[in-house]
C-alpha cells in the first residue's frame, strides 16, 4: 500500500512536469490489437544535433492511432538506413512487421533542410524474398523528398504520418488535425480559456480569455474558425471567431439560451438551440444574412443539434418521451423520428463522417459513458468506462473520439477508437479541460 | 419546526454573515450592517465606567420583517437530481424573496440555474433554465412583476462544488437570487 501510494506520487510528480511541455497521451487500453510496424530513426547529415527528429513524431503518431504499434528501435536489424537504396531484404527477413518508415535529413541552406522518406513494404518484401527477388525498390509503397524549415519539421512528421496511415489502411490519416477545448481554472480571476493545439496537443495556442463560461466550441467545415458559446455579457450568447484574423462576430445573442451551435456541412448556416420562445427548440440561423429558422417545437427540452452530412436532417437531443433521447428532424418536412431507445438516457450525439453510426453520450445504470450505435442496424455498444463522460467528437477520418471525462477528480480529455477497443487519455497541467472538438482535415 | 431549525441556524450564522457581508446585498441589508457597526465603535468616558443595555421589545411586524430579512440571507435554493420543482422546504426562503420583492416594485432580482456535472454541458444549461424558470414561475405567482425578474441558466459550468460525489452533486443542483 505504501509502495503504491509513493509510485503514485511519483507518478503525479512525473505527469506535472510532463504536462508542461504538452498533453502527453497516456494509452491506457488496446496496444495489443495494433499492427507492429518499424519506424528507423531519420539519418541526419549534418553537423551538431539534429533541429528535431521528426522520426519520433512519426512513431507517436502512429502508436496514438491506436492501430499500429512501432517495433522498438532496439530490435531493428538496420538502424542507421536512411534511404531503401542502403535497405538490406535478407536484415529484414526475420522482422514481425508489416511496414518499415526510413529517412534522411539533410542542411540544404540557412535554416533548409532536405527531408526524404520511404516507406517499404515488408510482408510483401518477406514473401517475394521467400521467391527469390532481391531488388529492395520493388517493395517501395511510397517515396517522397520536401525541402523545409526546423519549424515545420513537426508539421511534416504528421504529413508523413498521414501518407504512412493512408497506404496501410487506405482510410486518410487525421494526423494534421486541431482540437479546440475549454480550460478552466477556478481559482484565476479570469477562469475560462478557448484553446486550440495540434491532435496531439502540441504548439497550444490560447484564442480567447474571459472571466465568465466558454462553451461547446465547435469548427467551421473548412477548419477556419470556431463557434462557441460566450457569457461575457453575463448571458449566453453564440460567437463565430476567425483564427487567423482574429474577428469575432457575435452572431446569436436572444434572451434566454443561445446554445448548441454546430455549422452545417456547407458551412454556411449554424444549428443552435434558442428558448427565446419558451422552452429551447432548435433553430437553424444563416449566417451571412441572420435570418433564423425554428426547426423544432416542444414543449419538453430540445436541444445539441447535430447535422446529417447530406445537410437535410438534423440529430438532436429531446426530453419529449420523459427523459432525454436522440431524434432526427428533416429540414424540409419537419418530421420528427425517435433514434434511440437502449439505456436510460441517450443525449449529445452527432452523425460519424461516413453517415452510417451515431456517437452519444449514453445513461446506463445512472454511469455516463461514451456509446456508438449503427444507423442501419441499431446495434449500440458502449465504448468507454471512464467517469462521467461528455462532449464526445469525432476526428474527420471517422477513427477515433475525443471526449471529456473526469480522472483523479479533474476534468480531463480521452480518446478511443471507434470500435472501443484502444483506449487513451490526455492529462494536462493546470485547470480543468473540457469540451473538446476535433477540427476537419486542414 | 422547519422553521424553527432554519431560526436556530440564522442565529448562529448571522455575526457571520454580518462580516462577510453576503455577496447579494439588498436595501436593507445595507441598513442593518450599517447600524450595527455604528453601536460596536463606543467610547469610554476618563472614569473608566462601561455602559450596558437591552434590545428594544420588538411588535409583531418587526419581528415578522427580521424574519423576511433572516431568510433573504438564504438566496440559493436546491434541487434534486434531473428535476427542477421547488421543494416545499425551500418555499420559507422564496416567499420572503416574493414578499420583498412585492414591497419593492423598483427592486430587480437576477434568478441564476445550475446543475450539476452529470449529462451534457448543453443539456445541463436547458436543465438549469427550467430550474431558474421554476423559480421565477413561483415568485410571479406571489405578485412579483415578471419586469422585476430575468433568469440566466449557467448549466455546469459554475459548480459550487468540485468533489464529484453524490454530496457535491446536490450542492451544485441550485437556483441563487442575485440583487
Amino acid at each position: 500500500m505504501k509502495i503504491l501510494a509513493r509510485g503514485l506520487a511519483l507518478l503525479f510528480v512525473l505527469g506535472a512536469w510532463s504536462a508542461q511541455a504538452a498533453l502527453d497521451i497516456v494509452i491506457t487500453e488496446g496496444v495489443d490489437a495494433a499492427r507492429p510496424i518499424a519506424v528507423v530513426p531519420f539519418v541526419w547529415q549534418g553537423t551538431g544535433p539534429v533541429p528535431q527528429q521528426i522520426s519520433d513524431v512519426v512513431m507517436s503518431d502512429l502508436a496514438r492511432s491506436g492501430s499500429f504499434k512501432p517495433v522498438d528501435e532496439l530490435a531493428l536489424p538496420q538502424r542507421d538506413i536512411g534511404a531503401v537504396s542502403s535497405f538490406s531484404p535478407k536484415a529484414w527477413a526475420g522482422v514481425t512487421a508489416e511496414a518499415a518508415v526510413m529517412g534522411a535529413i539533410k542542411p540544404y541552406g540557412p535554416d533548409q533542410y532536405l527531408v526524404t522518406f520511404d516507406l517499404v513494404d515488408l510482408v510483401k518484401m518477406q514473401q517475394q524474398l521467400a521467391a527469390g527477388t532481391k531488388i529492395p525498390r520493388d517493395f517501395l509503397l511510397d517515396s517522397r523528398e520536401t525541402v523545409l524549415s526546423a519549424a515545420q519539421f513537426r508539421q511534416y512528421g504528421h504529413r508523413i504520418s498521414d501518407i504512412v496511415y493512408e497506404k496501410l489502411t487506405g482510410i486518410r490519416g487525421a494526423f494534421l488535425t486541431r482540437i479546440a477545448y475549454v480550460v478552466v481554472n477556478h481559482g484565476d480571476k479570469s477562469p475560462y480559456k478557448l484553446m486550440i493545439a495540434d491532435y496531439d496537443g502540441y504548439n497550444e495556442q490560447m484564442l480567447l480569455r474571459s472571466p465568465e463560461p466558454l462553451m461547446s466550441p465547435t469548427w467551421s467545415p473548412d477548419g477556419r474558425s470556431l463557434a462557441y458559446v460566450s457569457f461575457e455579457n453575463r448571458k449566453a450568447e453564440i460567437f463565430i471567431q476567425d483564427l487567423y484574423t482574429q474577428t469575432r462576430v457575435k452572431v446569436s445573442s436572444f434572451p434566454g439560451i443561445n446554445g448548441a451551435p454546430v455549422f452545417s456541412p456547407d458551412g454556411k448556416k449554424l444549428a443552435v438551440t434558442l428558448s427565446k420562445d419558451g422552452q429551447p427548440e432548435i433553430y437553424v440561423i444563416d449566417i451571412a444574412t441572420k435570418a433564423i429558422k425554428r426547426v423544432t417545437n416542444h414543449y419538453a427540452i430540445d436541444t445539441e443539434p447535430a447535422w446529417f452530412p447530406d445537410g437535410k436532417s438534423l440529430l438532436f437531443t429531446s426530453e419529449r418521451g420523459g427523459k432525454p433521447q436522440l431524434y432526427r428532424v428533416h429540414l424540409d418536412s419537419g418530421k420528427v423520428s425517435r433514434m434511440t431507445f437502449e439505456g436510460e438516457w441517450n443525449l449529445g450525439g452527432s452523425i460519424t463522417p461516413d453517415g452510417r453510426s451515431i456517437i452519444m453520450v449514453n445513461r446506463t445504470n445512472g454511469k455516463f459513458n461514451i456509446a456508438r450505435m449503427d444507423l442501419e442496424s441499431r446495434f449500440m455498444q458502449v465504448l468507454t468506462s471512464t467517469r462521467l463522460d461528455e462532449s464526445p467528437s469525432v476526428a474527420p477520418n471517422g477513427t477515433m473520439v475525443i471526449y471529456g471525462t473526469t480522472h483523479q477528480g479533474k476534468q480531463v480529455l480521452a480518446a478511443v477508437s471507434m470500435d472501443g477497443r484502444f483506449k487513451a487519455r490526455l492529462p494536462v497541467g493546470q485547470g480543468e479541460v473540457k469540451s473538446p472538438s476535433w477540427s476537419p482535415f486542414l | 419546526m422547519d422553521l424553527n431549525k432554519l431560526l436556530k441556524a440564522m442565529l448562529v450564522a448571522l455575526p457571520i454573515m454580518a462580516i462577510s457581508a453576503c455577496s447579494s446585498t439588498s436595501e436593507s441589508e445595507t441598513d442593518a450592517s450599517g447600524s450595527m457597526s455604528g453601536t460596536s465603535g463606543t467610547e469610554y468616558g476618563t472614569g473608566g465606567v462601561e455602559t450596558g443595555g437591552v434590545a428594544p421589545v420588538l411588535s409583531p411586524a418587526e419581528q415578522q420583517r427580521l424574519k423576511l430579512q433572516e431568510l433573504r440571507r438564504e438566496h440559493i435554493i436546491y434541487f434534486d437530481f434531473d428535476r427542477s420543482e421547488v421543494q416545499t422546504e425551500f418555499a420559507e426562503i422564496l416567499e420572503a424573496h416574493g414578499t420583498y420583492l412585492v414591497e419593492h416594485p423598483n427592486v430587480r432580482v437576477l434568478i441564476e440555474g445550475h446543475a450539476d456535472e452529470r449529462g451534457t454541458p448543453e443539456y445541463n444549461i436547458a436543465l438549469g433554465e427550467r430550474r431558474a424558470k421554476s423559480v421565477a414561475k413561483y415568485l410571479q405567482g406571489m405578485g412579483v412583476q415578471p419586469s422585476q425578474m430575468s433568469i440566466v441558466s449557467y448549466g455546469e459550468e459554475k459548480p459550487l462544488d468540485m468533489s464529484r460525489t453524490d454530496e457535491g452533486f446536490g450542492k451544485n443542483r441550485r437556483a441563487v437570487l442575485v440583487y
